[in-house]
């Protein structure tokens, strides 16, 4: 099972480590960092390093290297699967995951990676359970603690972790009591050239943050529940009913949590709420080129779109871009030769363009390489499947609860070719 | 108020303040010290030099000082193990608080001190906590036996753990069982011959209803666990897949994987028939596409696993073609991977996507990931044989792009392209040339010389275009040396009057100039090939190729089989077997596959049909076998037989014997499928005729194995006594078989031990399975006188009347002479029917592999065999048994062997020899035939020529 892990940060220094077993020394690591200077860049450090002795298995999020080390075969996606429940937890204990704070946590860290492995083995990832041993800090119960001498390890025995329900604790008490549910749809896609969709796909999470006194049965259901074929979902889905009678039947977590999330593959068709029209060209002889691109609403059901970002990585030839945009700021990075265009909401009356020249490197021929065009965008009030939630049901509890249903669609991996 | 304060102390006297600190009245003085201890240890620095001082405030109240009393004593126990056991007594006094918190968090911090002497006092507690009422203890106190088991494994097993720990399998609460479970498989494998986890079909409804409940962790452990079990048979494996199902809907990616991994190994099972086994198929496709949209690193494992799935079974996957299109930003070895699946998943139907996805990759920024789009397309167009041309015309495309690396990435490939569709697509050479210049890695190089030696009788310029490179000989790599080595001599051979004197300037390059041997042996050759017989030169060099195909990058069925049964491991990410790379090979069993059953509805298969029923039949037509002995009785013995019965004997024989009619039907398509490929692979023929002209000497040159197989012939046994003189009335017969140059021989020592001569001598064989008759008569010239032995070599023949014997290689012999006539049987060995011609084609070998079905396949260890591959090849080689290809892997070597049978049943082998280490000598012998009844014998004829 798991062995140790060990944080290190974009820098290469080690800045914690811990291990379940036996100690192994941090010199394995030497062979982390030898892959690193391979990978050129930390996104492309390959997940799976073999040593002579060890297996260094390694995820990078928030700028910061989780490497576990393990000496036996193990599931590697068990490993990983693990590595980000503690980014998870991490980010859940302190609000964010990030070198200093996990320096100013340490202890706290400590305490937390010795409750989640026993000998390697998870022993309690589900966060409720784990802020039930261990208090997470808050400023106030600092103060606290120091004036009282009270700390902030549980003593109770955390009694989710027995039930057959552990992912619930007892005893819940609100006086408002809520339940809202986040239907958030990400459209990754590829479109080439022309504008064609070349492939789409939604991946679709229903994101809930519940807050019900006592043990609540909750059931949700859909209008189309038909468009949910893959799906995974949060342990207290009862499956059976879902099976028979496509009705998702639960009693909640305390809190926020994920209840299922979902796929709508690229053989359904996928609307494309936006275009982009593009008119990048790079002459041979000059060294100027010309850049020009439109975003406009394609199939958007009415619904506005916000948030738009359009980014881009130019080619190494370029040297500079002098550009004009319609609304919205714009910045070109140089070095990095990364194109950022903030649009901001689009009007479908007077689309944003943004329109100007690049300056290339003089003499060179021109550049081999088209530049892809990534978006990012919002739309509310939309589930671009056309999931739609029919009716949420309380059983168990007496009280009334507050409910509410939030629809919204982003885009994931959002790509144009140019 | 953070905890950065605590790394701030950084002078002189820390320790000595820190001691100070953790010996003050104040509780919280104390806490902090501690608190400042643990975060100096968690940076790596040594405080272990107050360990007295930080286990002195383990007796306390407080359960956060104690939590981090317990943290620092895990880490430091192992190098203050004396003062270790000061924290002994407060362990076992915790063991028995009220709180099961505290119970359980003594018993898991005592297993994580790794000291011998605690361990002892571990044992008590331990035993206690399994039995706890408290099923939170009970499932720290299973990973604590892994943990002790770990320090001290006698101990464990003494202590009676072990079979506690399979007690806790059963227990009530499912977090229990899987904790159990986990613990015994972590045990199991650094024990892999113990039955620790011996699953019955009581267990596995255990693990399967505990399964539905435990944590995502626990589901884990118990899939994989439930992968190691075999069911009885298909309807069990179905009601498992049944229960397994739903864990592909899970949120964790490693619970999706491990059911994926019991659900691709019992499927093994099913029918393809059952509607269940369709069913199945479909349920797989979502929960792996939904994997790649996961973090990148789980998509890289989860890709590395998809690509076995998709060798083993591309049905799952064959319209998800679009998940696998690269995006951008994708980390490179996640766009890697997906080119790689996408090669697979490739056919008829998608490939215009295919290409066009290619192509675009072809001009991303990435190099490497470049190179390998370009080589894709070439991979394409050599899979799927329609799409060929528009691949061709990518490619070209992509070589008008003028971009360095992708101008050579496409003429390496274009390379390929000739070797599968000869004299189709030579109208692109031109434009290759074109690009000669711009050419700067050795491969690119090579392979545009290939092509232009290859094809120069259609360039006008070959000899100008092959001397330009001569010019800088010297400094090529050896690659291109040897392409232009053999690139002038096809162009001498095809034009022979315009380049004499370019292939002299070769020739004398490669064998005067040059010190690298691979080069001048070539050269050698060449020169001796050209002045010999320059008609033979002609033969060998431009001999006609075989094609080649895209199965070069599958991995071998066999291993693949093995990597299925290993999805979601380590194993399944570097595609080799565990045994090749796990931490001192700790004798890892190998898994396999389970094999189909026959149960009630899988008979009337079409599948299990051709085998089941005739020997279902036979069973009735075959005489017993004291009718035989009296068909025998009846032989004619008078006239001894003169020649081999005529061949249509069998033929007639036909519905009576297995192995002439019940296998020749199963040998047919077989048979067909060998005439079929035979026409591909000329290059094994081409030696042989060469043979002839070129004297015996340079034949091992070209082909080691027909060389020397024909000459030294196959392993003989020593005489064995057949027949005694007690029961013979003084005569002793004993003998051996022999095979040499094609024919089988029966070496025969007789001794008169009677008073009398012995004259008139005959023999006669009944039938017997593989048609062995007496070739010619026996002929002994003068008559036997008393305590006389000649010595006899009777030639045999293959092909009498054939009848299934029991075993299969009994012989039974009459013989007579003037006193009376006797009967003895014998057993030979298999090998003396190993035929000459037993080498099979690599591809032809691939093909035939995979298409016997794995219900034929039979596993043998031959043991005590210290060999390494090289003597063993040569050893079977002697014996007709031909290594066909080998392939190393982690020390391990595979030889893929092939031999066929006088009666033409081929027999595939995969011999597994692990020559690095001393202490292993055994090798593991899979056997593949279409007749499964004779793999036996031929292990059996393994060992014989194996072991003398």
């Amino acid at each position: 099972m798991i062995h140790s892990l060990f944080l290190i940060n974009s820098s290469g220094d080690i800045f914690l480590e811990k291990h379940w077993k036996s100690v192994v020394s941090r010199s394995v690591c030497d062979y982390f960092f030898e892959a690193q200077e391979r990978a050129t860049e930390a996104e492309n450090v390959p997940p799976v390093i073999p040593t002579p002795h060890h297996y260094l298995l390694s995820v990078y999020r928030h700028k910061i290297f989780f490497v576990a080390v393990i000496q036996t075969e193990v599931p590697p996606l068990f490993v990983i699967e693990f590595l980000h429940r503690v980014v998870d937890t991490f980010q859940d204990y302190f609000g964010v995951c990030s070198e200093p704070v996990i320096k100013d946590n340490v202890v706290v860290v400590y305490e937390v990676l010795e409750e989640m492995l026993d000998n390697g083995f998870p022993l309690a990832t589900e966060s409720n359970i784990l802020k039930e041993l261990i208090k997470p800090p808050t400023i106030l119960r600092t103060v606290v603690n120091t004036i009282t001498g009270s700390t902030n390890v549980g003593d109770q025995l955390p009694t989710g972790q027995l039930s057959v329900v552990p992912w619930r604790r007892t005893g819940v008490k609100y006086t408002n009591n809520e339940a809202y549910f986040d239907v958030i749809e990400e459209i990754d896609a590829i479109i080439d050239k022309s504008g064609s969709t070349i492939t789409a796909e939604i991946q679709g999470v229903i994101d809930a943050c519940v807050k019900l006194t006592g043990m609540p049965d909750l059931t949700l259901s859909f209008m189309n529940p038909r468009l949910l074929d893959d799906v995974s979902f949060h342990p207290c889905v009862r499956f059976k009913r879902w099976e028979s009678e496509r009705i998702l039947s639960f009693i909640p977590p305390d809190g926020n949590f994920r209840l299922l999330s979902y796929h709508v593959s690229a053989q359904n068709l996928v609307a494309i709420p936006v275009y982009v029209k593009h008119n990048i060209s790079f002459r041979d002889s000059s060294s100027l080129g010309r850049f020009e691109i439109t975003v406009g609403p394609k199939q958007t059901m009415g619904k506005a779109i916000e948030g738009v970002i359009v980014t881009s990585q130019m080619p190494k030839g370029v040297l500079n871009m002098s550009l004009t945009p319609s609304q919205g700021v714009h910045t070109f990075d140089p070095v990095t030769k990364m194109l950022s265009w903030d649009v901001g909401k689009i009007n479908p009356q007077k689309l944003p363009s943004l329109k100007g020249t690049m300056s290339l490197q003089a003499g060179a021929s021109k550049p081999d390489e088209n530049p892809t065009i990534n978006l990012q965008f919002k739309i509310q009030q939309l589930a671009i499947s056309g999931l739609k939630v029919n009716r949420l049901d309380m059983y168990g509890e007496k009280y009334k609860p507050f409910k509410g249903i939030k629809y919204m669609t982003k885009a994931g991996k959002f790509q144009v070719r140019t | 108020m953070t905890d950065s304060k605590y790394f701030t102390t950084t002078k002189k006297g820390e320790i000595f303040e820190l001691k100070a600190e953790l010996n003050s009245d104040k509780k919280e003085k104390k806490k902090e010290a501690v608190k400042k201890v643990i975060a100096s240890m968690t940076v790596g620095k040594d405080v272990s030099a107050l360990f007295p001082d930080v286990v002195n405030c383990m007796q306390t109240d407080n359960l956060e000082l104690k939590k981090l009393v317990y943290l620092y004593l895990m880490n430091y126990a192992k190098s203050q193990p004396d003062m270790a056991i000061m924290a002994v007594n407060t362990f076992v006094k915790d063991c028995e608080d009220p709180n099961p918190l505290i119970r359980a968090l003594a018993v898991r911090t005592m297993g994580c001190i790794r000291v011998d002497k605690i361990t002892e006092y571990l044992c008590e507690p331990l035993r206690k906590c399994l039995k706890d009422e408290d099923p939170y203890v009970r499932k720290t106190a299973a990973v604590c036996v892994a943990k002790l088991h770990d320090i001290n494994a006698q101990l464990v097993e003494d202590q009676g753990f072990l079979d506690t720990l399979k007690d806790l399998i059963s227990d009530s609460n499912p977090m229990v069982v899987a904790n159990a479970v986990a613990a015994l498989s972590e045990i199991a494998e650094s024990h892999p011959s113990s039955n620790l986890l011996d699953l019955n079909p009581q267990s596995i409804n255990k693990l399967l209803t505990a399964l539905n409940e435990c944590t995502e962790w626990g589901q884990i452990f118990i899939l994989d666990c439930l992968a190691n079990y075999t069911p009885k048979d298909d309807r069990e494996a179905q009601s498992i897949c049944e229960r397994v199902t739903p864990r592909l809907s899970h949120a964790n990616s490693a619970v999706v994987l491990s059911a994926v991994k019991v659900l691709m190994k019992f499927m093994e099972m099913l029918s393809k028939d059952l509607d269940y086994y369709s069913t199945l198929l479909k349920k797989l496709a979502p929960p792996l596409v939904t994997l790649l949209s996961a973090e990148p690193e789980l998509q890289y494992v989860a890709l590395r696993n998809i690509n076995l799935i998709v060798q083993k079974r591309p049905e799952i996957l064959k319209h998800e073609m679009k998940v696998f299109f690269v995006k951008y930003n994708d980390p490179i070895y996640v766009k890697l991977e997906k080119l790689d699946i996408m090669i697979r998943l490739a056919s008829q139907a998608n490939i215009a996507q295919v290409l066009a996805e290619l192509k675009e990759y072809a001009t991303e920024v990435d190099v490497d990931f470049v190179r390998k789009a370009v080589r894709a397309i070439g991979r394409c167009a050599i899979k799927v044989e329609q799409s060929a041309e528009r691949c061709v015309s990518t490619l070209l495309d992509l070589i008008q792009t003028k971009v360095n690396y992708v101008v050579q990435e496409a003429i390496v490939v274009i390379k390929d392209i000739f070797r599968k569709y000869p004299n189709k697509y030579e109208s692109v050479i031109a434009t290759l040339c074109e690009n000669l210049d711009s050419l700067d890695e050795p491969e690119a190089r090579a392979a545009m010389i290939w092509i232009v030696g290859e094809y120069a009788e259609r360039i006008d310029n070959a000899d100008e275009l092959l001397e330009s490179f001569l010019e800088g000989f010297h400094d090529e790599s050896t690659q291109v040396q040897l392409q232009l080595l053999t690139a002038i001599v096809k162009l001498f051979l095809k034009k022979p009057t315009e380049t004499q004197e370019l292939v002299q300037q070769v020739l004398s390059l490669a064998t005067q100039d040059s010190d690298n041997p691979d080069l001048r042996d070539r050269g050698y050759i060449y020169w001796r090939l050209l002045s010999t017989d320059p008609v033979a030169a002609k033969e060998v060099v431009l001999a006609e190729k075989p094609l080649i195909s895209e199965e070069t990058d599958l991995i071998e069925p066999t291993l693949l089989d093995e990597l299925i049964c290993y999805i979601g491991t380590l194993a399944s990410v570097y595609h080799k077997p565990p045994s090749a790379f796990v931490e001192g090979g700790r004798g890892v069993v190998h898994k396999s596959l389970p094999p189909r059953t026959a149960s009630s509805e899988s008979t009337e298969s079409p599948e299990a049909a051709p085998t089941g029923a005739p020997s279902a039949e036979q069973a009735d037509v075959i005489p017993p076998q004291g009718d035989l002995l009296g068909d025998l009785l009846n032989l004619d013995l008078g006239p001894p037989v003169s020649g081999p019965p005529l061949a249509t004997t069998s033929v007639q024989m036909g519905p009576v014997d297995l192995l002439g009619g019940g296998l020749d039907s199963l040998m047919g398509d077989e048979s067909e499928g060998i005439t079929g490929t035979n026409f591909t692979a000329p290059p094994a023929a081409v030696p042989a005729t060469l043979g002839a002209p070129m004297g015996s000497g340079l034949n091992d040159l070209f082909d080691l194995n027909s060389g020397v197989g024909s000459l030294s012939g196959s392993y003989v046994a020593p005489k064995a006594v057949w027949l005694p003189a007690m029961k013979a009335k003084g005569l002793e017969i004993s003998g051996t078989f022999t095979r040499q140059v094609g024919s089988i021989t029966m070496d025969l020592q007789l001794t008169n031990k009677a008073l009398q001569a012995m004259t008139d001598f005959a023999i006669q064989f009944n039938r017997n399975s593989f048609g062995l008759a007496p070739a010619a008569p026996l002929q002994v010239h003068a008559p036997l006188s008393p305590n006389q032995t000649v010595e006899i070599s009777l030639p045999l023949s293959s092909v009498g009347s054939v009848m299934k014997m029991e075993p299969l290689n009994n012989l039974q012999v009459a013989v007579k002479n003037n006193i009376d006539v006797f009967y003895f049987s014998t057993l030979y060995s298999l090998h003396i029917l190993f035929v000459e011609d037993g080498k099979m084609d690599r591809q032809m070998f691939l093909a035939t592999w995979k298409d016997i079905p794995n219900e034929n396949e039979a596993q043998f260890q031959i043991r005590d065999c210290p060999l390494n591959s090289e003597a063993v090849s040569t050893k079977l080689q002697s014996s007709n048994i031909f290594t066909v290809a080998r392939r190393t892997v982690e020390g391990q070597d595979m030889l893929y062997q092939s031999l066929k049978l006088t009666n033409g049943i081929w027999v595939l082998a995969e011999l597994r020899v692990q020559p690095g280490n001393p202490s292993l000598t055994d090798l593991e012998l899979s056997l593949k035939c279409r007749a499964p009844e004779v793999s036996q014998h031929v292990h059996q004829a393994y060992e014989t020529i194996l072991k003398n």
